[in-house]
């Protein structure tokens, strides 16, 4: 029999492990469907005005191609009405594909070709000639930032940046030690290796079955109902498996749209998958323009930090993220003022990409505190303890954990961060010159903002079948969820099956912000937790108290005594932000190595030490790969990554993978993960804190400061390409 | 090869994982796009197109090969071997175990495409230690960042390997 907790908190394999070695994991483009067509959009070529006229006859006249959708014909829908909003989108309008002749970014869809072929459908798409009034477009983000205003309505879900504590302008102004500087992040993309895809099942029964890349399935189907106006049938959006996301995934993308749009049209099944160069036009991690200043005495104790941000949005919402949010919440300082502005650009809406916001506002703070160690002649590392706090400065409360220490110290020592040697370029080997930086990360540790329901069924056969609507998009939900019912049911893993992103599966509402793991294993404890009961009361038995912490029960036996060849029971969680007594994050120091080629500037991350506290790990092997992933995307944002726009043409440059170099695997070199230990009983039932952001926040920062540490130049911007390093090396 | 009567399509026979399969396919049509749309062999994963990110590697004739950048008509009698052709859920290829193992995948979409394109690179023979194997696998990317673990299961199959011929 099960003891106890024989899977949580063990590195167990990942369940759906083989279904994706063998090929056999199915994804929304895999789905094939009768008469499918298929449905290839033209993306505009500028970025502001209005488009005239669009000559389709070349490609209508193309062997295959069944019809074209423009502006022009495209048909009525509630989301064409001025009323229609989308509840997951920010401020402002959403942008809704083919609703006018405006063009409100280079990449926008102005047709989709639907033909018999995906190749038809291509090929015509390169037939279209579109004519258009163009406008002065705006897309230079250090040109709009005289314009930064501070956005009037804050968005859904994500939390307001702190208002001001203490006077930090004077503060600052009398500080013995100054640290002001600049920093600049580069737009960068999300590009999950699946292209994003949707195949709409028309079927003839009154039923719709959506294959959909999304974050969340439940949203999208709440979204088509009412864009669509399909009540009187029966829709359901279908995503087991989902190609990687990384915030991509958070609103129904244009290709459901298009492909919904063109599925109720032509009353047939249709597939839309949007092309690589196309993905770089479905939203973007804002770029930004920060400026921080740090005042302190000699030894490096801070009296004031102000942080302000500037980020980019499009005209018709007011995108925002959590970039400053955390930045009060890191160092003792009684004078702190955040200030967070947008600028709005003639671009797609950016949109949350891992870690969002923090992972650009922790760059610019944890670059000015290496800076500070250095105007203080301090060590970064003890810089950051001499600074150390332990509850929340900007709401008065108490941390619910905060396991920071320990990550400094286990961190460094596994690093050997004491053998380092502070004065820049001081440690070499051969033409390599040596850096070792390091930073500190935070995110927020929550439940998802709704609530969420899971269902676990218990069946005469003795196996446990746990189910709720939300994906897996490669986290793990579907390993850990099986973990955590299995301990709560005392069965053996192989006993339990996980169903996962399917509308119809019991709500819970997306896959982001780090909450799933919360938010769905709570939710699963507490339907175990409730089937148990309920076992208890059908089976009569009147020792329940002894039952329930006896781990060799079989409940399979209650439902036979129950003479019931199934039993289920559902749970919801509910998140009330009210009333909180403590502030929850995760926490991360990240000790890296950096190495520079000094005659070709080439830099090389050889080592990397991210220790992580997240409370209770459920899988230490899932866990790890997730710190590891995330830290390999931010090497990507450090030192390659870069979606820069041509001004001139309002676009972005990059078009596919050779000309935006996300990692592979030989940059990659030794990248340690350490778990400490932290005991939360408050963040959340199950005492996880979430793992999806927290490994990247730190990583992009310390490889900042280790670059500075080799090189004695600090590179204010990313990515720290060779270009910007260039003056830093003796050439 | 043979140009059949509607003049755009044309014939051609290509043995999928031990089958043949004759089709009739326009001349456009790529090997990747053959397998996934005409074959339903959905395991040979698509992400650029271009050749660019790997997750399309099959093993043609032996070697491995990007078949988003191969015309499935220019390969007439060939013989393709896709992740469905290498081992099943209940009789998984060694290195289809080892990734399990190590966790070399999260989302799983470039999945196939690094196993495949790491039986290829085997064969060809010169992944010896670890810095060869990095850089003969940097041509299969891997958004969720894999890559350690990717490493970790192709060493562990190429060791006990060797120790199996030594024990021979
Ligand atoms: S799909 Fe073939 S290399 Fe990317
Ligand atoms: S496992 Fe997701 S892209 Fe490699």
């Amino acid at each position: 029999m099960a003891d106890a907790a024989l899977n949580t908190g063990r590195p167990l394999l990942r369940v759906d492990g083989p279904l994706k070695v063998t090929g056999g994991a199915k994804y929304a483009a895999e789905y094939d469907a009768p008469d499918l067509v298929h449905g290839v959009i033209v993306p505009s070529s500028i970025a502001r005005g209005r488009i005239v006229s669009v000559d389709t006859r070349a490609a209508q006249a193309f062997p295959g191609v069944l019809k074209i959708f423009t502006h022009e014909n495209r048909p009525w829908g509630a989301h064409f009405s001025v009323f229609f909003k989308d509840p997951m989108g920010p401020p402002g309008k959403p942008f809704r594909p083919l609703l006018d002749g405006q063009v409100h970014f280079s990449g926008q869809p102005v047709a989709l070709i639907v033909a018999e072929s995906f190749e038809a459908a291509r090929d015509a798409a390169a037939l279209v000639r579109v004519s258009y009034h163009t406008e002065a477009h705006k897309t230079d983000l250090e040109k709009e930032a005289v314009h930064a205003y501070t956005p009037p309505r804050t968005r859904l879900g994500v939390p307001p940046t702190p208002k001001p504590t203490g006077d930090a302008d004077r503060a600052f102004a009398s500080s013995p030690v100054k640290v002001e500087a600049t920093y600049r992040a580069s737009p960068e993309n999300h590009h999950p290796m699946e292209l994003f895809a949707s195949t709409v099942v028309w079927g003839a029964d009154k039923t719709i079955t959506v294959y959909d890349k999304t974050q969340s399935p439940k949203s999208v189907q709440i979204y088509l109902k009412a864009a669509f106006l399909l009540f009187g049938r029966r829709v359901r959006v279908v995503s087991p498996y989902v190609g990687g996301a990384f915030g991509l995934g958070l609103r129904p993308q244009q290709s459901v749209f298009l492909a919904m749009l063109a599925a109720k049209a032509l009353k047939r099944s249709v597939r839309v998958v949007i092309p690589r160069d196309q993905m770089y036009t479905l939203g973007y991690r804002a770029n930004a323009i920060q400026t921080v200043s740090l005042g302190a005495d000699e030894d490096g104790h801070l009296h004031a930090l102000k942080q302000e941000a500037i980020a980019a949005t499009s005209q018709y919402e007011d995108a925002q993220d959590p970039m400053l949010f955390f930045s009060g919440l890191l160092y003792g300082c009684e004078n702190v003022k955040l200030a967070y502005k947008l600028a709005k650009l003639d671009t797609i809406s950016p949109c949350d990409m891992r870690a969002p916001g923090a992972a650009t506002g922790m760059f610019a703070l944890e670059s000015a505190m290496d800076e500070l160690a250095y105007a203080t002649g301090r060590d970064p590392l003890d810089l950051r303890l001499e600074n150390y706090i332990d509850y929340d400065q900007m709401e008065h409360r108490k941390m619910s954990s905060k396991a920071l220490r320990d990550c400094y110290t286990q961190g460094a020592d596994k690093f050997g961060w004491s053998a380092r040697t502070a004065a820049p370029r001081s440690m070499r080997d051969g033409r390599d010159l040596i850096g070792w930086g390091m930073a500190t990360g935070i995110w927020d540790a929550a439940l998802s903002p709704l609530p969420a329901r899971a269902t676990v069924t218990l069946t005469a056969d003795n196996r446990l079948e746990v189910t709720t609507s939300v994906t897996d998009i490669g986290t793990g939900t579907y390993t850990i969820l099986s973990q955590l019912a299995a301990d709560a049911m005392q069965l053996p893993m192989d006993r339990v099956t996980t169903r996962l992103g399917d509308s119809s599966l019991p709500y819970n509402p997306t896959q982001g912000g780090s909450w799933t793991a919360s938010t769905a294993g709570s939710a699963v404890q507490a339907a175990c937790e409730k089937l148990k009961d309920k076992l208890l009361k059908h089976s009569h038995r009147t020792d329940q108290a002894s039952l329930t912490s006896d781990p060799s029960v079989e409940f399979v036996t209650l439902l036979n005594v129950a003479g019931k060849a199934r039993m289920e029971a559902t749970a919801t969680i509910t998140n009330l932000p009210f009333g909180k007594k403590f502030t929850s994050a995760t926490h991360s120091a990240v000790f890296v190595e950096v190495r520079i080629d000094e005659e070709l500037g080439a830099i090389r991350v050889t080592r990397v030490v991210s220790a992580i506290a997240a409370g209770r790990i459920l899988n230490p092997l899932t866990a790890q790969s997730q710190i590891r992933g995330a830290a390999i995307m931010a090497i990507g944002k450090a030192l390659h990554e870069d979606a820069a726009s041509d001004h001139n043409l309002g676009r972005c440059m990059a078009h596919s993978f050779a000309d935006y170099h996300i990692p592979s695997n030989a940059d990659v070199f030794d990248l340690e993960v350490i778990f400490v230990k932290e005991l939360d009983t408050e963040v959340s039932p199950i005492g996880t804190k979430g793992l999806g952001e927290i490994g990247s926040v730190a990583v992009a920062p310390a490889i900042a400061n280790a670059v500075f540490h080799a090189t004695g130049y600090r590179v204010r911007e990313l990515p720290i390409t060779i270009d910007r390093l260039l003056p830093g090396l003796p050439l | 090869m043979i140009l059949t009567q509607d003049s755009t399509q044309i014939e051609v026979t290509i043995h999928v994982n031990g089958t043949p399969h004759a089709v009739k396919t326009d001349p456009c049509v790529t090997l990747l796009d053959l397998l996934r749309d005409h074959l339903q062999l959905t395991g040979s994963k698509k992400g650029c197109d271009h050749g660019q990110c790997g997750a399309c590697t099959v093993l043609l004739d032996g070697k491995r090969v990007n078949s988003c950048l191969v015309l499935a008509i220019s390969r007439e009698g060939s013989s393709v071997t896709t992740i469905e052709g290498l081992g099943s859920i209940a009789n998984l290829h060694p290195l289809q175990s080892a990734f399990i193992r190590h966790d070399a995948l999260q989302c799983g979409y470039c999945t196939p495409g690094q196993i495949c394109s790491a039986i290829g690179l085997m064969l060809e023979g010169h992944a010896k230690s670890h810095d060869e194997i990095r850089e003969g696998m940097s041509g299969n990317l891997c958004r969720c960042g894999a890559y350690i673990g990717i490493v970790e299961a192709i060493e562990d199959v190429m060791e006990s390997e060797s120790s199996r011929e030594e024990n021979r």
